[in-house]
């Protein structure tokens, strides 16, 4: 069944800079109704006002439909207006242009634990956000059982949620939101708490919302759930939905946008890996040709040279260097180390060390690059790391005699070659 | 969590460590990825979504035109109204010492206090031999209930905006529910009237069957202006700080601890009744005891009132309903 969903025309919503910023006191009304008025005469005298935009466009002429049953993800940076988008449609505000269309039950998730309230205990908890979330009684006495086996808190359920830890909270937060049973469902990046075990739990809980028919708008910063999880995707840019179809397309546009490739990256202001704090080591990072030529661009199949710069404040013993690529959904699909081939590093207390790759086998796309600097002994004590630090674009050109390598045939580019085994012969089984 | 994802290498040697990064997608040993639509996982009672011809379309436009209350999907909502005004009665009790208890003590003691005060000043019986105490106090119970759920309600999108911004149910359950909880409290000091009734010995008249109706008139007339006032404390912050000094303005040219026949003028009176309170409270005294009924033309002006404020209140209600969760 393939009838539409949800459609979405020319969706506009429009913020007043002001609005946004304080609520008005009454007094201050009629100073601002004084100023429009002037503004407006001053238009119709022909002095142009000097003043800055005073409204935003959260979005502008978005335009999109969902399928009945598809999984629609929504990227974008942060403050695309992805969760604008998803409070419209969740009827939390109106729109200022355009028009939605949406077929059966709404359900939101624009965060977990709405209306939790802390001196209610948790069993009272789940019928509040249940209701809340568009449940009625009967419905949620029916599933009361599920919903406390998912949330895993049965000994807890009669104690006040106030004395919950933050994991049993978003637990049986989002245990009751499982149980929701719209035929559309808004989901806005709530998956990014919890422990691991949770998560995959909650993930799979929302497979099998899409499995039944169900229709499903997911924002999400994972480029990895959303490539799983995804059939068809939307990219947001500065309010207008500039990509839609493929996921992959979607993904590569969403971590492409704004990175111009550079051959040389002063790493010395850039972000260590996960919030941990640099060192300084790291100097900077460039990418060559085997013969040095400065490149950003690759074709599998070529050799690749890295220069790292670093600058430590004696000689080093037993040092290890990691680096880490990253394809356009998040996952890691090739390390280079000294620990492979050559060895631990003795390196002088500053210069600039040289990794060569030869015949990368990387496929088309665009590869982050992140860097991770260690001693080299059991402890393997993190020296300096910097999360992303540049990024190459390789193309697969004619490493397999001109053919491309697509998505879901692999992230590796492997050449074969392919004969008849001898003894085979002409008549088939007698 | 991080967007990108490192799988745990089972195969490294010591020396190369390979920072770890917690993923929820990898995949480890044989599992299969929890993403696989099994069917021997398929959970109990989610069942496929309805068929498509049969499901509602809901269009969502800009504009801010006058529609309709839709009646059809408050009432789909109707245990939401209920479960949230028990929130709110639950949440002032809970951790108390003596809980419940509180909605009969605080009653109990302004009846009391009442009670003892007017004895002491000299009893004044007023009309139809209804001692000043019973009257004043029933009046003051349905003024109770009228400011308790006008204040509250007023506050509603205010106090709740974490739900105004992060879920939908329809706008006008947030002036709702409070009145709901504040019918509750009411009912609990009508007992307390009851209580006083009994001991005093006054006699109740057979109008008594109409007496819901004035109550239900009083928390019409609370909605109407509450529907005013919760939107407008959502805009500006100003409006939170004009009800409480309303209220205490409108209790004075509200009948209740006085009656009207011998305190405001007869022409002045038609005005006076312009106040709809002031035909809902005498009415509601006037069922209980038959006393101070009320002419059909003054309460025929309360009651316009009434119809006014009501209708005025939703039109700006929903007109402004799309978008206060951009201002509060």
């Amino acid at each position: 069944m393939s009838e539409i969903a949800v459609r979405v025309d020319g969706l506009g919503k429009q913020f007043r800079v002001g609005q946004r910023a304080r609520y008005l006191r009454l007094s201050e009304v009629p100073a601002r109704m004084l100023a429009r008025a002037a503004t407006w005469l001053r238009g119709r005298v022909g002095v142009t006002p000097d003043q800055g935009p005073s409204t935003i466009w959260a979005l502008k002429d978005v335009s999109f439909e969902v399928k009945r049953g598809e999984v629609l993800g929504v990227i974008g940076r942060n403050g695309a207006g992805k969760s604008t988008l998803l409070k419209i449609l969740s009827r939390i505000t109106r729109p200022t242009e355009g028009e939605v269309h949406i077929r059966g039950r709404v359900g939101s998730l624009l965060e977990v634990g709405t209306g939790f309230h802390p001196e209610l205990t948790g069993r009272e908890n789940i019928y509040l956000n249940g209701a809340i979330l568009g449940m009625r009684k009967a419905e949620i006495d029916r599933k009361f059982d599920e919903i406390v086996a998912f949330s895993e808190i049965e000994r807890f359920l009669d104690t006040q949620v106030k004395h919950y830890s933050g994991g049993m909270h978003m637990r049986l937060a989002f245990a009751v939101a499982a149980y929701l049973e719209p035929e559309v469902l808004l989901v806005d990046e709530v998956l990014a708490v919890g422990d691991l075990q949770f998560q995959r739990k909650c993930l799979g809980r929302m497979s099998e919302v899409a499995g039944h028919g169900r229709t499903v708008l997911f924002v999400s910063h994972n480029m990895g759930v959303v490539s799983r999880l995804c059939s068809r995707a939307i990219y947001l840019c500065d309010g207008r939905c500039t990509y839609q179809g493929d996921v992959a397309e979607a993904i590569t546009r969403y971590t492409g946008f704004g990175r111009t490739a550079s051959s040389y990256v002063d790493l010395r202001g850039a972000a260590g890996w996960d919030q941990t704090t640099r060192t300084g080591v790291l100097q900077f990072l460039s990418t060559h040709r085997a013969d040095g030529t400065p490149a950003t661009s690759f074709q599998t199949g070529d050799d690749l040279l890295i220069r790292i710069g670093y600058r430590f404040d004696r000689p080093m013993d037993k040092v290890s260097c990691l680096l880490m690529f990253y394809d356009a959904t998040g996952e890691r699909v090739m390390s280079l180390t000294n620990m492979h081939q050559t060895g631990p590093l003795r390196l002088p207390a500053s210069g600039v060390l040289e990794c060569r790759a030869d015949d990368i086998r990387l496929a088309s796309g665009s590869y982050d690059i992140s860097l991770w600097l260690a001693t080299a002994d059991a402890a393997g004590t993190p020296l300096d790391s910097i999360r992303v630090a540049t990024v190459i674009h390789v193309d697969i050109g004619s490493y397999l005699g001109g053919a491309p390598l697509l998505r879901g045939q692999g992230v590796l580019a492997q050449r074969s070659r392919w004969s008849i085994a001898p003894g085979s012969e002409d008549h088939g089984a007698s | 969590m991080t967007d990108e994802s490192t799988g745990s290498s089972r195969r490294t040697t010591p020396q190369a460590e390979l920072p770890a990064a917690d993923d929820p997608l990898a995949m480890d040993g044989d599992n299969s990825a929890v993403l696989e639509r099994s069917e021997s996982e398929a959970a109990p009672g989610f069942g496929p979504a309805a068929a498509a011809s049969e499901l509602p379309w809901t269009v969502i436009r800009p504009g801010k035109g006058w529609y309709w209350v839709e009646l059809a999907e408050l009432w789909r909502y109707r245990d939401l109204l209920w479960i949230l005004a028990l929130r709110d009665i639950k949440v002032r009790y809970k951790q108390t010492l003596i809980g419940a208890a509180w909605a009969v003590l605080q009653p109990l003691a302004m009846m009391t206090i009442f009670y003892c005060l007017f004895n002491l000043m000299g009893a004044r019986v007023v009309s139809g031999g209804v001692p000043y105490a019973v009257s004043a106090y029933s009046g003051l119970l349905l003024w109770q209930l009228f400011a308790t759920s006008l204040s509250q309600s007023s506050n509603s999108l205010v106090d709740n905006q974490s739900l105004l911004k992060k879920v939908y149910f329809p706008r006008l359950i947030f002036p709702l529910f409070p009145i709901l909880a504040a019918l509750v409290d009411f009912a609990v000091a009508l007992v307390l009237l009851a209580g006083l009734v009994l001991w005093t010995g006054v006699p109740l008249a057979w109008g008594i069957f109409a007496a819901p109706v004035f109550v239900g008139l009083a928390v019409i007339t609370a909605l109407a202006v509450a529907l005013w006032f919760s939107a407008l404390s959502a805009m500006y912050r100003d409006f939170r700080y004009v009800v409480p000094f309303l209220l205490q303005l409108w209790l004075y040219i509200t009948p209740v601890l006085y009656e009207t026949g011998s305190v405001i003028p007869a022409r002045w009176r038609l005005l006076y009744f312009l106040n709809p309170m002031a035909g809902i409270v005498e009415g509601f005294r006037w069922s209980l005891f038959g006393t101070g009924a009320v002419p059909a033309a003054y309460f025929g002006a309360s009651m316009a009132a009434v119809f006014v404020l009501l209708v005025a209140g939703l039109w700006y209600f929903r007109r402004v309903e799309g978008t206060l969760a951009d201002w509060v």
